[in-house]
């Protein structure tokens, strides 16, 4: 039973995840940079108690983030590194190209409108992530089931397209409404 | 009585019954989808769940996380992959048994345990509601201070080997909560003079893109794997129910731990599985049959993983307190429907506490029910591929960002969470004490705002009986992390030396 393992106290673990350290690192300066912040960023009430102040909670748990990083890295220093904190790093940064497309799904709905937007989005992530034929057409009708439940019948609030504005009256209000 | 009527009268609503059928069967279709889980369903779910009645609302997220334990088990057995995390010991003899052609006897092993489970842990929580009513009255403004205190700290210290990153997490959350206007003074904290930031970071935004967001940048970032559906037999429905009093014994130790490990916040499924499954294997006829497809295997981690939900919802109810990370979620789902947990909710709303209840039993009736008839049509869900299901839950959440405000800074900043969220899931890092920072520590600074105003000397903070219990289970749970940390540190400089 592995689990059992896991059980056990370990406060000092075998082995550092790669790209650990570079996380914490870069929390704990974030943190230490939204510190330096805090006399411009919060006000000091005069006259007010500590519990009262708007400065107290942020300063705290600021504060926290940065006590509890260096604890984190003075316990960690002893523990053996995993290679491969760079190309950790590369495969987080790899992500954001998911990140990009969903922005550009997002972006692309108030112009053609989510009916087709979600269609492209669904296909054309399915053809990017190397599916073929009959599993992109089932990502298309996914995209469409998807519109026709939330947009259709649920009517969720989501601008339609710029593009619907170049369509006759009657149909220009179907395509605002239902799609 | 009176309010368990009333709590009836809650639920007889067709639009209730059939958002509880909905989430039900819902939370165990995700739950059968390896990759998916609760979490994930529940944070694309909450924001669609806006439109509805709080109640309507509630119960269809209630269905989803009550029932998707059971959906997880199917995967554990027949293709040796739990569906959600705590299922993972379901396949050390649930596989074998698959292997073996007892594919159907496993499953119905594990529904009608997990069901016997959870109906003695639903049992338990009504017995305990009416003492929870009569404590409720004690809490005021410090006693919630130290209630919500004590759930970041138990939170932080059960992930075993991580307390401090879950510490940085759960500090990191409660500065979250700090962004915005602060409802006291009016004054701006950390919005670097940007309107967007004024109204705060809003909270089922970052729900999204820590569970949903993340998990399908998880997906598309790993790579399909084939998978063979084994062959599952037709047996009677009450043929399948009777072979569990075989294993009543069992089914019975395995649920109390599951209520008792469920009752302590931060204990959950992974401790009280551990105890049934060490207790079911010490006092078997045929231990040495654990993990090679003991049917009591089955039934002790299934009865003790499903007894924790409604157990779970104790101290997430009476105190306001998550055990982990998918307690933590009902916490937001109740937030974000302006339900309250905590004492007041029990001496204000005990109907509603009791429609809770009884939606917890009924949709446990409705799951078993429907895996016992639908268990062959619904197993296909796990032939959908990986990045496939990544591509599904983005079009999903982006449902439930955008149409919240049709802000494309909502949609950016659940695409920040998400990459934050995929990291923390890279490195192994929890993502529920960010949560937990992000509500408790509004109620947190409020709450402590108010007590201060009526305290002249620190002692009189835990001058009161609730107040110094508490505070005594804040140090015990340092302290005790504390000693943990120095035995450990002993050991370790034992073994360096001997070695």
């Amino acid at each position: 039973m592995s689990r059992q393992e896991d059980d056990h106290p370990h406060v000092f673990p075998q082995g550092r995840r790669p790209g650990e350290i570079l996380f914490v690192t870069v929390t704990m300066m974030i943190a230490l940079a939204l510190l330096a912040a805090i006399p411009w960023q919060t006000t000091w009430l005069p006259g007010k108690g500590l519990a009262a102040q708007p400065r107290f909670w942020p300063a705290l748990s600021l504060g926290g983030v940065v006590l509890f990083g260096l604890i984190n890295a003075l316990s960690r220093v002893r523990v053996t590194r995993t290679p491969g904190r760079w190309q950790e790093a590369a495969l987080w940064l790899r992500s954001l190209e998911f990140i990009g497309w969903y922005m550009l799904y997002v972006l692309a709905i108030p112009v053609i409108g989510y009916l087709a937007a979600t269609l492209a989005f669904c296909a054309g992530l399915a053809l990017r992530m190397g599916y073929r034929g009959r599993t992109v057409w089932i990502a298309a009708a996914f995209g469409l089931f998807v519109v026709l439940f939330f947009k259709t019948a649920m009517n969720v609030k989501i601008p339609s397209g710029a593009i619907y504005d170049f369509a006759p009256e009657q149909l220009r209000y179907i395509l605002m409404r239902y799609f | 009585m009176d309010s368990f009527i009333a709590g009836i009268d809650l639920l007889a609503r067709w639009d209730v019954l059939a958002a509880l059928l909905i989430g039900s069967i819902g939370g165990v279709l995700v739950g059968a989808m390896p990759g998916v889980g609760a979490a994930v369903a529940i944070a694309i779910a909450l924001p669609v769940t806006f439109s509805l009645e709080p109640i309507v609302g509630l119960t269809l997220l209630l269905g989803i996380y009550g029932s998707s334990m059971f959906g997880g088990a199917i995967p554990a057995i027949l293709v040796n992959t739990p569906g959600t995390p705590v299922n993972a010991l379901t396949t050390y003899d649930g596989y074998p048994m698959t292997k073996r052609g007892e594919s159907r006897r496993a499953l119905s092993l594990a529904y009608s345990s997990s069901f016997y489970g959870a109906v003695l842990s639903i049992g338990a929580l009504m017995l305990l509601a009416p003492v929870l009513a009569k404590v409720a009255p004690m809490f005021g403004a410090r006693e919630i201070f130290l209630a919500a205190l004590l759930g970041i700290v138990l939170v932080v210290v059960t992930h075993r080997g991580q307390v401090l990153p879950a510490a940085i997490l759960a500090c990191l959350g409660i500065f979250l909560s700090t962004i915005g206007i602060e409802p006291s003074a009016y004054t701006q904290r950390f919005t670097f003079g940007q309107p967007w930031l004024q109204s705060g970071i809003d909270l089922i935004v970052v729900v999204l893109g820590l569970f949903a967001v993340s998990q399908a940048l998880v997906l598309l970032m790993s790579k399909d794997k084939p998978i063979v559906l084994p062959k599952v037999d037709k047996i009677g429905f009450f043929t399948q129910m009777r072979e569990l009093w075989v294993y009543k014994r069992i089914a019975t130790v395995a649920s109390t731990f599951g209520v008792i490990c469920g009752m302590i916040p931060g204990v959950g499924e992974f401790m009280s599985q551990f105890m049934s499954y060490s207790y079911a294997q010490r006092t078997s006829k045929t231990p040495e049959l654990f993990g090679k497809g003991n049917p009591e295997g089955i039934v002790a981690s299934e009865a003790a993983n499903n007894s924790v939900p409604a157990a779970a919802m104790i101290p997430l109810l009476a105190l306001g307190i998550p055990g982990e990370e998918l307690t933590a979620m009902m916490l937001a789902v109740f937030y974000v429907h302006n339900v309250v947990p905590g004492p007041r909710l029990f001496a204000e709303q005990m109907d509603f506490i009791y429609a809770l209840y009884i939606s917890l039993f009924l949709l446990n009736v409705i799951v078993v029910a429907f895996l016992f008839f639908a268990t062959r049509t619904m197993m296909k869900v796990m032939l959908i591929p990986n990045r496939f299901l990544g591509i599904m839950i983005l079009t999903f959440s982006l449902i439930g960002v955008y149409t919240l405000r049709n802000s494309l800074t909502d949609v950016a900043i659940a695409s920040a969470f998400g990459f934050f969220g995929f990291i923390l899931k890279r490195l192994e890092l929890p993502t529920s004490p960010v949560i937990l920072g992000i509500v408790l520590g509004k109620l947190m600074e409020d709450r402590l705002r108010t007590a201060m105003a009526r305290v002249r000397e620190p002692l009189d903070f835990i001058d009161r009986p609730i107040a110094f219990v508490l505070f005594l289970m804040i140090v015990v749970a340092i302290v005790g992390q504390v000693w943990t940390v120095m035995k450990a540190r002993r050991a370790t400089g034992k073994g360096a030396s001997n070695g």
